[in-house]
């Protein structure tokens, strides 16, 4: 029964069909499509998940050529978690977007073909079949980050579209490089052949720059990470929440995969200076991406800096490449998607209520909205890294492989890292709890303050609060600490999967 | 030199269009010419892959032609990637048609300055 492999895209791309057809016959009905078929989804990649976790992984060759030559899918553990993180992440938003969201069927069908994407991404084998799935996530997030109205979003997704059209494309070069050198496409191959070709040949040595590169673009790491404030701020709360959550992590999971499966850690061994890079990468990423955030009035825009500097930690931990700092990878790459969508959705929760969009505007936020104002400061300290917050256990994972790879001013930046995060924080955190309300702002507090931003709703509309969207919030933050208690077991399960892709 | 360039001169080509096309996407202030700029930058590496797969005195990979054959597949792969570079173009344009009804203009700098002037 290994044909359920296909089922994580499939399932989603016909659901997006459906979505538009049935917006032929009645508008307004993309909704139920969208719910529909995401809880089929979460079905397949949770029964899939469970056979992944196994000794081996579920290989499935697409079309019957086999696999050097066909499209081969692979569903290991890390890609069996990223699986179900896309589909839980998109139904958890799904409830979210039943009010606030963009209602168009357009737009639905738009977000299962996000959906069908990433999965793609997650499960492939083949590094061609991972592009074109690369490809077809930046083309429905583009389309996505443009369903806010005005023109603010549309230069946002403009912008996101121009820069992730050069990313994809150098990883289509990295590409192109790898096939020269081996003749062959597959991952499990190319990994055997470039082993063959040997790590010191200037076309693998291309071939792996210009894949990470391509992939950073995509991670949106610091000095390529200018598309990803505008997008993340410029698209409607809703869509800000599913993508900030998804498509940097699964971008995050392809990198881990190319240099785990494809490079091995031999190649990282044989090139001391690709691994410099990844870690010089990483510790700039994850200090100017904090510097940035606490430089932002904009609570949006700093929660965008915010991952900018969260997947320095991921791709350090990459760099690293030994199995605790990868576990603490995986379970960041999890903790991140959860506490950053939720933080994104809290914070368009909290404008749609309060009208609050900026630093300045959340001063004594508690007493006008308790509940958003909690869920916001939950989410904040497990990002921070407050225990027992999933945010700790990735990070403790990861300072831990960066101590016994003795990588020391990696373990000085992750540590620094942790203070910075507070930094950016702490200064809301404050104004939300411990600050009386400043008087004009209070005074305001029942209408949406008339700021420059402009979301998915028209500013005709009342600003609707459903208890959809609260019950989203609240479960985001409580997710946030469960699965920190969970991740320990977690670490353990994923060993045999880990253990595979250092070997 | 002159001969290694010579023998390589595809290559090199398809290298100038990737810098032509990164010129004009950071330069050009026109959003047209930026997706312009774009198109050339994928149309470089599509052209790379081709080059790749060229074997000289190669004939169409037909069981009935002598050998030796050019090599398929970078082909195919090419197709799928002309396919999604018009996909992109599409959604760009359709991006462009969308600011240019907001702002009146597709000059970058105007657009911000407009931006600022709010």
């Amino acid at each position: 029964m290994s044909e359920l492999a296909v089922f994580p895209v499939v399932v989603p791309l016909f659901g997006s069909l459906a979505a538009l057809l049935a917006g032929l016959a009645r508008s307004e009905t993309g909704w139920p499509v969208a719910v529909s078929t995401l809880f089929v989804q979460a079905g397949v990649a949770v029964v899939l998940a469970g056979r992944a976790f196994g000794d081996q992984p579920v290989r499935y060759v697409v079309g019957g050529f086999e696999a050097p030559f066909g499209i081969e899918l692979v569903i290991d553990g890390l890609s069996a978690t990223m699986a179900v993180l896309v589909a839980v992440v998109a139904l958890g938003v799904l409830g979210y977007a039943r009010v606030a969201g963009p209602r168009s069927n357009a737009f639905y069908a738009t977000y299962l073909l996000l959906v069908a994407g990433l999965s793609g991404m997650s499960i492939t084998g083949d590094v061609f079949n991972m592009y074109v799935f690369l490809e077809i996530t930046g083309l429905a997030a583009y389309a996505l980050v443009a369903s806010g109205e005005g023109g603010r979003s549309a230069r946002a997704a403009l912008k996101y579209l121009l820069v992730g059209t050069i990313g994809a494309s150098l990883f289509l070069l990295g590409i192109g490089f790898a096939y020269v050198a081996t003749g062959t496409l597959n991952m499990a191959d190319l990994s055997r052949q470039l082993a063959e070709v040997g790590y010191g040949s200037p076309l693998v040595q291309a071939s792996f720059g210009l894949l990470v590169v391509g992939l950073f673009v995509k991670i949106a790491l610091f000095p390529i990470h200018t598309w990803q404030p505008n997008a993340y701020a410029g698209a409607p709360d809703s869509v800000s929440g599913l993508i900030s959550a998804l498509v940097s992590t699964v971008a995050a999971y392809a990198l881990i995969r190319l240099v785990f499966t494809v490079f091995t850690v031999e190649f990282l061994l044989a090139n001391a200076f690709a691994q410099t890079v990844l870690v010089a990468a990483a510790a700039v990423s994850i200090v100017l991406g904090s510097v940035l955030a606490v430089t932002q009035q904009e609570i949006k825009r700093m929660l965008a800096y915010s991952s900018v500097s969260q997947f320095g930690l991921v791709v350090g931990a990459i760099a690293v490449a030994n199995g605790t700092a990868l576990t603490g990878a995986a379970i960041h790459l999890v903790g991140h998607a959860i506490m950053k969508g939720g933080l994104f959705l809290t914070s368009g929760l909290i404008a749609d209520t309060t009208g609050a969009r900026t630093v300045a505007e959340y001063e004594g936020l508690v007493e006008r909205f308790p509940v958003g104002a909690g869920a916001y400061g939950v989410l904040a300290l497990a990002m921070v890294g407050v225990p027992p917050a999933v945010g700790f256990v990735g990070k403790w994972y990861i300072a831990l492989g960066a101590v016994e790879a003795r990588s020391w001013p990696l373990v000085v930046v992750i540590l620094v890292s942790t203070l910075l995060t507070l930094a950016y924080f702490a200064r809301v955190i404050e104004r939300m709890f411990f600050r009386e309300p400043a008087g004009d702002a209070a005074g305001e507090g029942a209408t949406p303050a008339p700021t420059l931003v402009t979301d998915g709703e028209g500013a005709s509309e009342p600003p609707l609060v459903s208890a959809g969207m609260q019950a989203t919030v609240l479960l985001a933050a409580v997710l946030a600490i469960v699965l920190g208690v969970a991740a320990f077991e977690y670490g353990q399960l994923l060993e045999p999967t880990i253990d595979r892709l250092l070997a | 030199m002159i001969e290694l360039l010579a023998s390589r001169i595809y290559y090199l080509v398809s290298f100038l269009l990737l810098g032509v096309g990164t010129y004009m996407l950071i330069a050009n202030e026109n959003l047209v010419k930026k997706v312009i700029g774009m198109n050339i930058f994928q149309t470089g590496i599509f052209l790379f892959f081709i080059v790749t797969a060229f074997v000289s005195g190669g004939s169409p990979p037909i069981l009935t032609a002598p050998e030796p054959y050019a090599s398929p597949l970078p082909h195919v792969l090419i197709l799928t990637a002309i396919v999604v570079g018009v996909s992109l173009t599409a959604v760009a344009l359709g991006l462009i048609v969308r600011i240019y009804g907001e702002y009146g203009t597709l000059n970058e700098s105007v657009i911000q300055r407009m931006i600022l002037d709010e």
